[in-house]
């Protein structure tokens, strides 16, 4: 099974995890300033690389907070961990 | 005489091995259904035959041989039904078509509700079926238990039975003899079947596309088509492009073989299985996808192990059957589970994606319309719902209801 280093909890099984897709993808500061397809990308499209993926990680079954983590989506290894919600 | 001497020799090889030409009028990139089948219809439909398929490993060697084979029609819009039931026309008369065996079984699907918002999503599936002129009924629990009598149709599972949805017309096919039929009529009629090459990145000219840098060498091409279903993502990137697609892993597993005690297919969404009975007799079952993205061909095992119990459950039956054998694929998943047919934002680049769980079934119908989108330069009207604009329109096709449970 896919384990998870939480920052704050240590490594855990990935079922204690709920998983939040891409990191660094933020609410467009003025949203009526955008373009559909500027929208559009925001609401659909996120970064799906085959390789090193900064996504987030949610700790539901242990300290309830959301981290980053750098993982390699072939190999599943885990580079780097940072705390922090966004 | 050595025991070699007295055994039967090779059987006949059913493609060639061809080497790849500097250049063709279009390029198909990914050796799976899909891009065998565009290649075969642009050649029997369009006669266009100076066609190449690129495959970076063996044919069917990505999602075609490694799905649970369920076809079927019975989704919800009417952009859907019209895709898949054109599939599904095209299955029932494949094997002519092709002048090979695909072990096309038309065994029917049974879409089981456990739940209160199961049963309206399901009779709101079948009214929508039946509008198309589809072969859906709804079916309570006791016809269901005549259907499937191994099925536990009694109020002891903690989620019951209460109905569901079925589809007689629907079944299961054997997925490597489908990629290997449209190979070989692909070949007959004059397109290069070339495995171990893989596409590294692109050339441009402008809003062009004009060649392929490959392991292979270079490739150069008057049109482009992409079918590389997990890898879509990939590819597109090369080109600039962003796709809305996230691609996860997605398993299966067989059983050891056993009598046949199952001529239906049947899937739950609530409790997350679905499961057939191959003609040889191991049961073929699948659950969902794994919730991250990856690549790698493997899944989690906590998804096997919720779908055995959800299995169990509904068939007590089950509880002594073993597992043989656990596999993944990787499937390009959209935001509406719904497919990308279409142009890509280049003159000559086109682009088939986004069957996430389900294109097995869409093999022949989507490589029909693939083959026409591409011959004529314009949308074929049965993809062009399904284009990359939808998601900037607004025009999504929400099928999470018909797609919940990976198939
Ligand atoms: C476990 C599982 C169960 C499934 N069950 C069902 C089901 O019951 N019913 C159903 O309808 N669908 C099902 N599916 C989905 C179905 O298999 C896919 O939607 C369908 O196979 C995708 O089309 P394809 O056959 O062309 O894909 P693939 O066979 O994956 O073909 C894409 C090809 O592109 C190649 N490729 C990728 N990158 C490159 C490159 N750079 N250069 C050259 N080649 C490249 C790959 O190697 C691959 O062979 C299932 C999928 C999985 C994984
Ligand atoms: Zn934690």
């Amino acid at each position: 099974m896919l384990r998870i280093p939480c920052p704050h909890c240590g490594e855990r099984d990935a079922t204690e995890f709920h998983y939040g897709a891409a990191a660094g993808v933020d609410y467009p500061t003025d949203p009526a300033a955008l373009t559909d397809g500027e929208w559009a990308a925001y609401l659909f499209v996120r970064a799906n690389p085959r390789g090193w993926f900064r996504e987030r990680w949610f700790h539901a079954a242990g300290c309830r907070l959301w981290f980053h983590v750098e993982r390699h989506t072939v190999t599943d290894q885990v580079r780097t961990v940072r705390e922090g919600a966004a | 005489m050595t025991i070699s001497a007295r055994l039967p020799g090779h059987p006949e090889f059913l493609w060639r091995e061809d080497e790849p030409k500097a250049s063709y009028d279009v390029v198909v990139v990914g050796g799976g259904g899909h891009g065998l089948a565009t290649a075969y219809y642009l050649a029997k439909n369009h006669g266009i035959t100076n066609v190449a398929v690129l495959e970076k490993g063996w044919l069917a060697g990505g999602n075609m041989a490694r799905n649970t084979t369920i076809i079927r029609s019975n989704y919800l819009w009417d952009e859907s039904a019209g895709i898949y039931e054109h599939s599904l026309r095209l299955w029932e008369s494949l094997e002519e078509e092709l002048d090979t065996q695909v072990m096309f079984s038309q065994r029917g699907v049974l879409n089981l509700a456990h739940n209160l918002s199961d049963i309206r999503e399901g009779k709101r599936r079948v009214n929508a079926n039946q509008l198309n002129g589809l072969d859906a009924q709804w079916l309570d629990a006791q016809e269901i238990g005549k259907l499937v009598p191994i099925l536990d149709v009694t109020d002891r599972p903690r989620h019951p039975v209460l109905g569901g949805t079925f589809q007689p017309r629907a079944g299961i096919a054997k997925h490597d003899y489908v990629a290997w039929g449209f190979a070989r009529a692909a070949q007959a009629l004059g397109v290069d079947i070339i495995q171990h090459c893989e596409v590294t990145g692109f050339q441009t000219s402008g809003d062009r596309v004009t060649g392929v840098s490959t392991t292979r060498g270079d490739i150069s091409f008057g049109r482009l088509a992409l079918s590389a279903a997990g890898h879509s993502g990939v590819l597109a990137g090369q080109l600039g492009v962003r796709l809305p697609l996230q691609s996860h892993p997605l398993q299966a597993l067989v059983s050891e073989l056993l009598e046949q005690v199952l001529d239906t297919v049947v899937m739950s969404n609530a409790v997350h299985v679905y499961v057939s009975q191959a003609h040889k007799g191991e049961l073929v079952m699948g659950a969902g996808v794994d919730a991250h993205v990856g690549y790698g061909q493997r899944g989690s095992f906590h998804v096997i192990e919720e779908q055995m119990a959800a299995a169990v459950e509904l068939f007590p039956i089950f509880a002594r059957a073993h597992v043989l054998r656990t596999w993944a694929g990787i499937v390009d998943v959209t935001p509406d589970a719904s497919p990308i047919i279409g142009h890509l934002p280049f003159e000559n680049a086109y682009v088939n994606c986004g069957w996430g769980t389900g294109g097995f079934k869409a093999t022949p119908g989507v490589g029909s319309v693939y083959a026409d989108t591409v011959a004529h330069e314009r949308p074929h009207p049965l993809a062009a719902p399904f284009a990359l604009d939808r998601f900037t329109t607004g025009r999504l096709i929400d099928e999470h209801g018909a797609a919940a449970v990976a198939h």
